[in-house]
């Protein structure tokens, strides 16, 4: 059993954060970033984000696992057909890593190849069920497995999407397809926490609620432009223009995040793109 | 209909370098109707053509360009100038390239890129709203086809980059989820959310696609 999984059930207040694989072939940075995730019970190693083509996240998530490091795997369906996910699931196993976070994936337009054909020829919804599956002992026609492999699924929400119901319906769809875990979007407001926290109270899965470090106004802007699903509200864009240490100011705003989650949640996923060691303030 | 558009000239101009005397062909089904090969535009193209300092030999509106036996036909009443001419240049869809071309043994020119099968709007407004998957869900969606509209084709709901109910791809554009939601809820069903899709049957896809009516149509 993952560490993840067994604090998660032991009710523990969980911390995951992100490293994103290098683009080429240095692995040095990633590890650097790694040992310096204090406190952090597993490590997201995500795949392509953004569309931006990098080193495979399955193996980046292998090497660190092997060296000790709990990793929970991104996988999209933007990049690979039903095959190829299915056969780097059972990859990933064979590597010791069980935490999964199963995605759709951001659209290739917002990469680095816009050109890219984008593949999606599973959703996350279908994509979470094939992983049952696999778990179960049987491919997608069926067909037995050699070994199955034992995996802790865990899917991405976006609490603060509109409209709310709509994005709910799919949520309940992950669970109903075996979603073990949820992390979510980066989320600013504490009445979107709560009225996520309090819609997935009857489904009894945990909830990490992702908590995006946004280091100047500038930064947020270019979030709000740039990113799907992540808008920083316009108060906090003007707490982080007028604030003379705006990087102080961002981390004040992920604490105060970080404790609506400890009442709210199960755990949190911070997002600190390259500020590792602002994590124990934040967490402070 | 199939939607197309001409090339872009210069590309034209380098497609067609080494010929001086070309026929040209249209069509008169979609090309005509999206302005990209009828009448109009095949008579435009001579023009240029023209100054570009070609010669053409002569030109023809195929019924429906896509039609073999017909283009063939329509192809043989101008023999002499097809004969006359180094290459043929064709205004309508990939279709139609490939009908002419495999009626001719002169080269031929493809003038146009085709798009897309497209729904009108208005005048000169075209949406896709149908891709041809062969394994239709419209009956659970509301009549809104999730695996043309919804950018990533997704079949259980919206991604998660759905913002204020639109796109991420395009924010000019309404989420397919949200309209296929909001219709559902005005029809008081569950449709496509009472279940999860599985896996689309992408089998049904497979290319080239060959279809026989049953009994030779009878």
């Amino acid at each position: 059993m993952s560490l993840l999984s067994e604090q998660l059930a032991d009710g523990r207040f969980v911390v995951t954060a992100e490293i994103a694989p290098p683009k080429g072939t240095n692995l040095g940075q990633a590890f650097d970033e790694a040992r310096k995730l204090v406190g952090v019970t597993a490590v997201n190693i995500t795949d392509n984000q953004g569309a931006n083509m990098r080193l495979s996240s399955l193996a980046l998530a292998a090497r660190l696992q092997q060296s000790g490091i709990e990793t929970i795997l991104q996988l999209t369906c933007r990049d690979r057909n039903r095959m190829a996910l299915q056969s780097d699931l059972l990859g990933a196993a064979s590597f010791g890593i069980e935490n999964l976070l199963l995605l759709s994936g951001d659209h290739s337009k917002f990469g680095d190849q816009p050109d890219a054909r984008p593949v999606f020829d599973l959703d996350s919804v279908q994509l979470l069920e094939m992983t049952a599956g696999l778990m179960a002992g049987v491919d997608m026609v069926g067909k037995p497995l050699d070994g199955a492999p034992q995996f802790f699924p865990g899917a991405a929400a976006n609490p603060a999407a509109e409209p709310f119901e709509l994005m709910f319906r799919k949520v309940a769809k992950k669970v109903d397809s075996g979603a073990r875990f949820f992390q979510t979007q980066a989320v600013f407001d504490r009445r979107v926490l709560e009225r996520f926290s309090a819609a997935m109270q009857p489904l009894a899965v945990p909830v990490i609620a992702g908590v995006l470090l946004v280091r100047s106004g500038k930064m947020a802007r270019f979030l709000n432009d740039n990113i799907p699903g992540v808008q920083v509200p316009g108060d906090l864009v003007e707490r982080l223009d007028r604030a003379s240490d705006p990087m102080a100011e961002g981390v004040a705003i992920a604490r105060e995040t970080v404790s609506c989650a400890r009442e709210l949640c199960q755990g949190v996923h911070l997002m600190t793109l390259g500020q590792e060691d602002q994590i124990p303030a934040i967490l402070a | 209909m199939i939607i197309s558009e001409l090339k872009p000239l210069e590309d034209l101009q380098q497609a067609l370098a080494e010929f001086s005397r070309l026929f040209l062909v249209g069509c008169a089904a979609c090309a005509t109707a999206c302005k990209a090969g009828g009448e109009e535009e095949v008579f435009k193209l001579q023009e240029w053509l023209l100054e570009q300092g070609k010669d053409v030999t002569g030109s023809v509106i195929i019924d429906e360009a896509c039609h073999l036996m017909r283009a063939s036909r329509d192809l043989r009443h101008y023999k002499l100038a097809v004969l006359e001419a180094d290459a043929l240049v064709v205004l309508a869809c990939g279709s139609g390239v490939q009908a002419i071309s495999a009626n001719v043994d002169k080269r031929v020119v493809g003038g146009l890129n085709s798009l897309f099968l497209g729904n009108v709007r208005r005048y000169g407004h075209y949406e896709e709203m149908c891709s041809l998957c062969g394994d239709c869900i419209l009956n659970e969606t509301a009549g809104i086809c999730p695996v043309t509209t919804c950018a990533k084709g997704l079949l259980n709901g919206p991604c998660g980059g759905m913002e204020d109910g639109h796109c991420e791809v395009d924010p000019e554009i309404e989420c397919a989820w949200r309209l296929i939601y909001e219709r559902l809820q005005k029809q008081q069903r569950q449709g496509v959310f009472a279940r999860r899709v599985p896996p689309k049957n992408w089998s049904r896809r497979r290319k080239p696609g060959r279809y026989r009516l049953k009994n030779g149509g009878r």
